[in-house]
């Protein structure tokens, strides 16, 4: 069966309607599971028409074999990911759609079937150029994002002297090559701009990613997939299909409120996390700030085990710290004996918790948590005053309380979770060193905060065996 | 160093300087321990439980002294065990240095060390050494039981087969730290609680334990320097007279804590007002000891007027031994640990350390009392300075806004300049972008936060909408074109597949 180009685009909007819906699903929980099954019909549809389109004439035997192959690799990661690894994985497929925005740019610049004339060749030309632009980008881009999760990298951003000035030379040689790759008339000579670009544009990927550091990871995951659908749309711009444009631009502009999400929750323009950096530029702040704050009071399992059995209302606000520590389970245990015990328990969610968008809520979500105990910030930073007892697994920069108090704080300004207005707060931390943002927490200093040194899922551990005894 | 723990000697006095619990933990930082025999069995704990931690019981009181580097006690030494205490000693002990000048001149001696527990700065870096908070919050608590135990009704209200019994309604005057635990335990029983202060920062603490917070029509705030009252104006304490006279006639039990630092306890309760209450009621007077709130107050005792019981006790920590022994230790351990830098069992008297420098009162036999305010004062008063800064601030520190306007107006422009060179395909497609960016915005903004995960897995997999690209050309008949078409499929496929099935995986954790 055979069907002609218009039946094709017929079924394309469809598709796009599917996938549309596939967004609208995710407001709420309930509509999110049926929303991903549109998801799965209209990319099922997108590509039957395509196959039974005009364009594909052979080589279907090839194609399944391929899909099929792949698939069961996707499908294979897709299980066996843990879900503390959910930013990794989530990185590495972004890096595969911008190689494949790559390949498609580069098959379709070879492809000499198609002539296109005058003011249409150039706008066509520069769609493959920004195509593979942006598709590079993001491969190199998340591989390195990918390196930098999984702890293959270091965390640290990479401090070059002069990174703006690099930066700004790489684009401006890539828009000069540009130039050259439009005017070249022949096939054969435009190619050597345009694969001078590509590598360019992979070692300014890298570039931009290495010079974000470790907490501003949320932003640099949702900035790639943001890239991701931007590629896919040039893509589209390029073959002339609007079902890549359309689809691309809902991915883009969805990345992009992302990482609007994430920059507002950090208090920070987008501009200066993607220039990388956190708080060079005001590092006379954090002197004065970190100047004697006191002493910290430490506590036992024992003793959190007491005031939790005390509390009339506990709030549990997680961090990074407790996904490296995977104690969301050990978490989640504690949390259903308090509950057995008729003591009130929430969790409350900075939206940069973590190393990824949302990262929390899927690791609480994995550990059974159930989700209408998690609040997220807005919803939730009103009611700390009636809280017994907070605690803080793993988390510091979103607990500092000198973003709101301290104006040269290099995070001021930024929200807060605001968990000293509790009756106590008990912070899991490791040692007493800095947050990510390197500044020094007065939280810790402060008269109703107790620590608890030690590995959060062991000190998580050892409270539940308290609790359970007790 | 060893530390020696005497008997408490007064009449009446139930605790003890150092619980077991606390001796553990001194050994710990190296100091050795000898406890006077029965010296802590009024506070339940037994010599038995001492020995066990390895304490020396000591039966001869001479000899505890005459063997103890530091003598840790509660209550101020006696002229007879001052004669005891030799070179070098150090006596830790409540010691009050303003009304004590006799004892304080019969130790300048023989580079005897005293440290005052009651002479600990009000800041918060000491609070855990304050010993002061820690005998008024018990004393507050105890207060209100004394009062119950004399009072003939119920504190909380019920309505019973035999009738309606109404709350019992008490009024605490003064909400310090005595107050405020006397506040949270009456209330707790159930009675109706209103309270008194002349400082209005305190108004929060004291509506947060339930209880209403009685003001006079005077503006005028009463707080003076490291969280005490001062003095009031004339027209004010006429116009608290009045107030009190007014409530008299309605409250069942006052409890008075007012205290003004250095000056006897101002006069509060007349016995005018005494006589406007019910009898059966009852006033406990907890500044008895500085002469009490109370014009008929009698110190240590307990009298009835008119059928009204006035309670002028100034033991009320020690009526609860236990916890008071207990509080009072861990107070002591704190101030060791910090004295103890090298957990060797050495005390270090570090002089540029404004709180050890603040309550050593005595120093190697020289008077070193009072120490020097400024330094204090100062960092009270910069501390203050800070925090109205940091307010004032914090109205500023807000998320910064970008200028849509020029926004606006930069993409008008932009659209213009592209819709007069661009050809009319590519426009056609350049709306479907537009407009579908618009949906995206619309429809992403209503995801909610707790799915930011799931919405990144799914536009992943659906951002291999690229594959449709890759499957038009796999037909080209250049063998290269083929081979790199069929790269990205194989490679976009592993993004669809796996990118939808790692979204299910997450959604179905979602769970109620």
């Amino acid at each position: 069966m055979e069907i002609n180009l218009e039946l094709a685009k017929a079924l394309y909007i469809g598709a796009t309607i599917l996938f549309i819906l596939t967004l609208g699903g995710l407001s709420n929980q309930e509509s999110a599971r049926k929303g991903n099954m549109y998801g799965m019909f209209g990319m099922s549809i997108a590509i039957i028409a395509t196959l039974l389109g005009p364009h594909v004439t052979n080589n279907f035997f090839l194609i399944f074999t391929l899909m099929a192959f792949g698939g069961l690799i996707g499908i294979y990661l897709a299980k066996k990911v843990q879900m503390t690894q959910m930013p990794e994985l989530v990185a590495i497929l972004h890096s595969l759609v911008g190689i494949a925005a790559v390949l498609v740019g580069y098959v379709n610049f070879l492809d000499t079937s198609i002539e296109y004339q005058g003011v249409e060749k150039v706008i066509h030309e520069i769609e493959i150029y920004v195509g593979i632009f942006i598709g590079a980008i993001t491969f190199s881009g998340s591989v390195v994002a990918f390196g930098k999760l999984s702890g293959r990298m270091s965390g640290n951003p990479l401090m070059l002297p002069a990174r703006h000035w690099l930066n700004l030379i790489l684009i401006s040689v890539i828009c000069i090559y540009g130039y050259i790759f439009v005017i070249t008339e022949n096939v054969p000579d435009a190619l050597t701009p345009l694969i001078i670009m590509t590598v360019l544009s992979l070692i300014f990927g890298v570039h931009l990613i290495m010079a974000i550091g470790g907490a501003d990871m949320p932003v640099a995951v949702s900035m790639l997939n943001s890239y991701s659908g931007w590629a896919a749309s040039v893509t589209g711009f390029m073959l002339g299909n609007d079902l890549l444009i359309v689809v691309g631009a809902l991915v883009g502009s969805s990345g992009a409120i992302l990482s609007y999400i994430m920059c507002r929750a950090m208090n920070r323009s987008f501009i200066s996390v993607i220039a990388g950096g956190f708080g060079t530029d005001s590092s006379s702040g954090n002197m004065t700030s970190s100047e004697d704050q006191g002493e910290v009071s430490p506590i036992e399992a024992d003793d959190v085990c007491e005031l939790l059995m005390s509390s009339k209302k506990v709030m549990i606000i997680p961090g990074y710290g407790m996904a490296v520590a995977q104690a969301q389970h050990t978490v989640n245990e504690i949390v259903k004996v308090l509950q057995s015990k008729k003591i009130n328990v929430s969790f409350a969610i900075h939206p940069v918790a973590g190393r990824m968008p949302g990262h929390m809520n899927v690791l609480l979500a994995e550990a059974k948590v159930p989700y209408d105990i998690v609040f997220e910030m807005d919803e939730i930073n009103e009611d700390f005053p009636g809280v017994d007892t907070s605690i803080i697994i793993g988390a510091n920069d979103i607990v500092n309380p000198s973003a709101l108090e301290d104006p040269n704080s290099p995070i001021a300004g930024m929200p807060v979770l605001e968990c000293w207005k509790g009756k106590t707060s008990i912070v899991l931390k490791r040692s007493m060193a800095t947050g990510y943002a390197g500044v020094q927490n007065p939280l810790f200093f402060k008269d109703n905060t107790r620590m608890l040194f030690g590995d959060a899922k062991a000190s998580m551990d050892a409270v539940l065996s308290a609790i359970q005894s007790s | 160093m060893i530390i020696g723990i005497p008997k408490e000697i007064l009449p009446n006095e139930n605790r003890v300087a150092i619980t077991p619990g606390v001796a553990t933990k001194l050994l710990k930082l190296g100091y050795d321990i000898q406890i006077e025999k029965s010296a802590g069995e009024a506070a339940n704990f037994t010599d038995d439980q001492y020995e066990q931690l390895g304490v020396k019981i000591i039966s001869n009181p001479n000899q505890l002294w005459e063997t103890s580097d530091i003598i840790v006690k509660i209550n101020i030494s006696t002229n007879d065990e001052n004669k005891k205490i030799k070179d070098d000693q150090t006596l830790i002990s409540l010691f009050s240095p303003s009304q004590n000048k006799e004892q304080l001149n019969s130790l300048a001696r023989d580079n005897i060390n005293v440290i005052a527990m009651d002479a600990v700065p009000r800041i918060s870096r000491a609070q855990k050494l304050d010993t002061l908070s820690s005998m008024a919050n018990i004393a507050g608590s105890r207060a209100v039981i004394e009062a119950s135990h004399c009072f003939s009704r119920f504190f909380g209200g019920q309505i019973t087969a035999a009738g309606k019994i109404p709350p019992a309604k008490v009024l605490v005057i003064g909400a310090g730290v005595a107050g405020l635990s006397a506040i949270g335990t009456a209330s707790s029983l159930g009675a109706i609680v209103r309270a008194f202060d002349t400082r209005k920062d305190v108004k929060d603490q004291v509506e947060s334990l339930n209880a209403e917070f009685l003001t006079v029509d005077i503006d005028e705030d009463g707080s003076g320097t490291g969280g005490y009252a001062k003095t009031m104006s004339k027209e004010y304490i006429k116009a608290e007279y009045e107030l009190f006279e007014k409530q008299c006639k309605e409250i069942d039990i006052i409890i008075t804590t007012a205290l003004v630092p250095g000056k006897p306890a101002p006069k509060l309760i007349t016995k005018k007002m005494i006589e406007l209450m019910r009898p059966g009621s009852v006033i406990v007077d907890l500044a008895a000891e500085q002469g009490g709130n109370c014009e008929l107050t009698e110190k240590n005792k307990k009298i009835e007027v008119n059928g009204i019981s006035i309670i002028g006790y100034t033991d009320l920590p020690s009526r609860l031994p236990t916890q008071a022994s207990q509080l009072y230790a861990t107070n002591m351990l704190h101030l060791f640990d910090d004295m103890t830098p090298q957990k060797n069992g050495k005390l270090v008297f570090n002089m540029d350390d404004q709180v050890v420098r603040a309550m050593t009162i005595i120093r190697e036999g020289k008077i070193i009392w009072p120490p020097p305010e400024t330094k204090k004062e100062n960092n009270v008063a910069n501390k203050n300075m800070v925090n109205k800064e940091a307010l004032s601030k914090k109205e500023l520190i807000k998320p910064k806004k970008s200028n849509t306007m020029i926004g606006f107006l930069l993409s008008m422009l932009a659209l213009i300049g592209l819709g007069s060179v661009a050809p009319a395909s590519f426009m056609a497609h350049f709306t479907v972008f537009v407009l579908a960016c618009f949906v995206g915005y619309m429809v992403v903004w209503n995801v909610t936060s707790a799915l930011h995960t799931p919405l990144m897995s799914v536009t992943n997999a659906v951002s291999s909408i690229i594959i449709i690209g890759a499957l038009i050309q796999i037909s080209s008949d250049n063998l290269i074109l083929t081979i790199m078409a069929s790269l990205a499929i194989f490679i976009t496929s592993i993004n669809i597949f796996g990118g939808f099935a790692v979204t299910k995986r997450m959604l179905d954790m979602f769970k109620k």
